[in-house]
């Protein structure tokens, strides 16, 4: 496959060709071309405003695009629209869960919204109720769940319907790591139902989770494959550096190691190099001469943060955050 | 090296809910400290005590050297305080918000100009003086947030979760803002429960139901507190295989994770011929099981549910 343009599914159950979408001169999404098989879980991860959440309500059939194509579960997004809604689950950073109304009436209301009958549906409720861990809060308000557990109720009142497709926008921004444990276990059973989920988020420990990952900048894909080939897009090697006195080291050694980035991990340092071989000898070298000890180098694999801020820095220029 | 922040059975009741169940920790000046933990874990009610804004009702502590029963005002004039909502105000210009905050620490006039060119040179704002606050975007926000609660040059700054919705390289360089401060000898106390943020830190501290569980650096937490292994299988088929790990005796639980699967077992050798063993049969072909490295997030979800499960046990006994 190639990595870089995301190729192609036999089963794909999401599908974009092209995908442009415009607001005025600015492109939020543009020429974004890639494919989702059945079974899949598709990360989308990028900066704020690379249009990971405009890419998402494209696929979800509610913004048309400004040329190019989607289709979704089947159906062409602007053609199709409605049998694309009957379909997907969209769970959008602000899933409107009524406040006032408790778990089990929040489930309802959206089982009346997606029109699931009425026969059958006692039970359907019951097994998204015991799926979320909810059951002993059937009878509270949504509005005095925690965070994550609202994020649970959110997942499973997309699913009211059985859908073919999941798209997450971000759906454990704000959790705790307790709750997102959990919520990775429900999409994990999920797929084991062969459901076909789109996530985005801005956390890459999640996009490890991921059987695919896109990286997203400026509307388009940066780099696309298995969280494996991704990380295999980082020209040269990962080291990690133990030492005393990490902040001091990684002071001494950027101004002398040059084509190397030196990020500094809280009590150790990742030295990125094109030159592993060489590296090691220099580093101990210049730590040594710094009165600093340098008590182990190894190499490492890439997390897909190395590869991700190797991807971006030379686009966005020596200043992160615009 | 002094301790700017040393605390020794803190403990804050809420009526008969125990907030802050007696929590005791050092943090050494220049130091960067995660105080991490699920909501509602007490993290925020630690911090209110040791800014001095809520009296705990027992233990002792000191911050900067101020009691923080008796000399809470002192303590007030030498922390900065970051919260995740930034306090900004978004319709004032990034010079009319430093200005305004310069005006709530009262710094003098004569160093005034001098802080708030340095605020915005650390912020990499200096095209952005006269920018709308509410134009910026979120790593922008961020570092002016920063800048604003060192205006004061304080001793120890408390961010309370001051990364939630920032993208990874805005992170990055928010945290080389933190190192330089703590490179100055400034005390850095953060809160947060993202674990990519705690991997930053000097040292951590996990919190849970109020109680402090585990202390020490990302990596002796990383290596030397979790009981249980946790193996990475590289296999075919990894959907399939999730269920066929499932069945394995030997795996407490298993999860989907990129291409393959992480199981967590506590007795690694066991679990991996099994786990072999049970997947070639099912025909998801295994080619590689290793046990690797937990993540913080491994490590502290398993602390965490242990924790659980031993309180479980307790209340089933008694």
């Amino acid at each position: 496959m190639d990595v870089h343009t995301a190729g192609q599914c036999a089963d794909a159950l999401v599908e974009t060709v092209a995908l442009t979408r415009r607001f005025g001169a600015r492109a939020a999404v543009n020429n974004l071309s890639f494919a989702v098989g059945r079974g899949e879980i598709f990360g989308i991860v990028g900066p704020d405003g690379s249009g990971k959440t405009t890419a998402l309500r494209l696929l979800a059939a509610i913004l048309d695009p400004t040329s190019g194509s989607a289709r979704v579960a089947g159906h062409d997004t602007v053609r199709e629209a409605e049998q694309v809604k009957a379909r997907i689950g969209y769970m959008s950073q602000r899933f409107g869960l009524y406040s006032d109304l408790t778990v089990a009436e929040n489930l309802d209301f959206y089982a009346d919204l997606y029109n699931v009958p009425r026969a059958g549906r006692a039970p359907a409720v019951e097994r998204l109720l015991r799926f979320s861990g909810l059951v002993p809060f059937t009878g509270r308000f949504a509005g005095d769940l925690s965070g994550g557990m609202k994020q649970k109720l959110g997942l499973a009142c997309t699913l009211i319907h059985t859908p073919e497709v999941l798209l997450l926008d971000e759906p454990t921004n704000g959790v705790d790591p307790v709750s997102r444990r959990d919520f990775w276990r429900m999409i994990c059973q999920l797929v084991r139902e062969r459901v076909t989920i789109v996530v985005t988020t801005s956390y890459l420990d999640e996009a490890e989770r991921c059987t695919r990952v896109g990286l997203m900048h400026e509307g388009g894909l940066l780099a696309c494959g298995t969280p494996g080939e991704v990380k295999g897009l980082l020209h040269g090697a990962v080291l990690e550096l133990r030492c005393a006195g990490p902040r001091a080291a990684a002071a001494a050694l950027r101004p002398r190691l040059e084509h190397s980035s030196i990020n500094v991990f809280g009590d150790g340092i990742h030295i990125v190099t094109d030159e592993p071989a060489g590296v090691e000898e220099k580093v101990r070298g210049i730590l040594d001469a710094a009165g600093i000890r340098t008590e182990r180098v190894r190499r490492i694999e890439p997390g897909l943060e190395d590869v991700f801020v190797a991807l971006l820095a030379p686009e966005t220029g020596a200043r992160h955050g615009e | 090296m002094a301790n700017e922040v040393e605390i020794v059975g803190l403990e804050r009741r809420f009526g008969s809910f125990v907030a802050v169940n007696g929590i005791s920790l050092e943090v050494k000046q220049g130091e960067v400290f995660g105080f991490i933990g699920p909501n509602g874990a007490g993290k925020s009610t630690t911090i209110r005590m040791l800014c001095g804004i809520l009296p705990p009702t027992a233990g002792s502590g000191s911050v900067a050297g101020f009691d923080i029963r008796t000399q809470a005002e002192r303590i007030k004039q030498h922390i900065g305080y970051m919260s995740q909502k930034f306090s900004l105000y978004d319709d004032l210009t990034v010079e009319e918000n430093l200005t305004f905050f310069s005006g709530i620490y009262r710094i003098p006039s004569a160093v005034r100009k001098a802080r708030m060119d340095w605020a915005v040179a650390m912020a990499g704002l200096e095209a952005h003086r006269s920018a709308l606050t509410r134009t910026l975007a979120g790593g922008w926000k961020q570092r002016l947030a920063l800048g604003c609660a060192v205006l004061h040059e304080p001793r120890i700054v408390f961010l309370d979760e001051p990364t939630a919705g920032v993208d990874p390289l805005s992170r990055r360089r928010f945290w080389d803002l933190i190192y330089d401060l703590a490179g100055r000898g400034v005390t850095v106390f953060v809160t947060t429960h993202y674990m990519d943020e705690a991997e930053y830190c000097d040292r951590i501290g996990l919190v849970y139901r109020g109680e402090l569980i585990a202390l020490g650096s990302p990596n002796e937490l990383k290596t030397g507190v979790m009981r249980e292994a946790v193996l990475e299988v590289a296999c075919a088929r990894p959907q399939d295989a999730l269920e066929v790990a499932e069945r394995c005796t030997s795996v407490r639980e298993a999860a989907l994770f990129g291409a393959g699967l992480h199981a967590v077992a506590a007795d690694a050798s066991r679990a991996t011929a099994e786990l072999r063993a049970a997947l070639d049969a099912a025909g998801c072909t295994v080619s590689r099981i290793e046990p690797i490295t937990p993540s913080l997030e491994d490590v502290f979800v398993s602390l965490i549910e242990a924790h659980d499960r031993a309180a479980a046990d307790k209340e089933a006994a008694a």
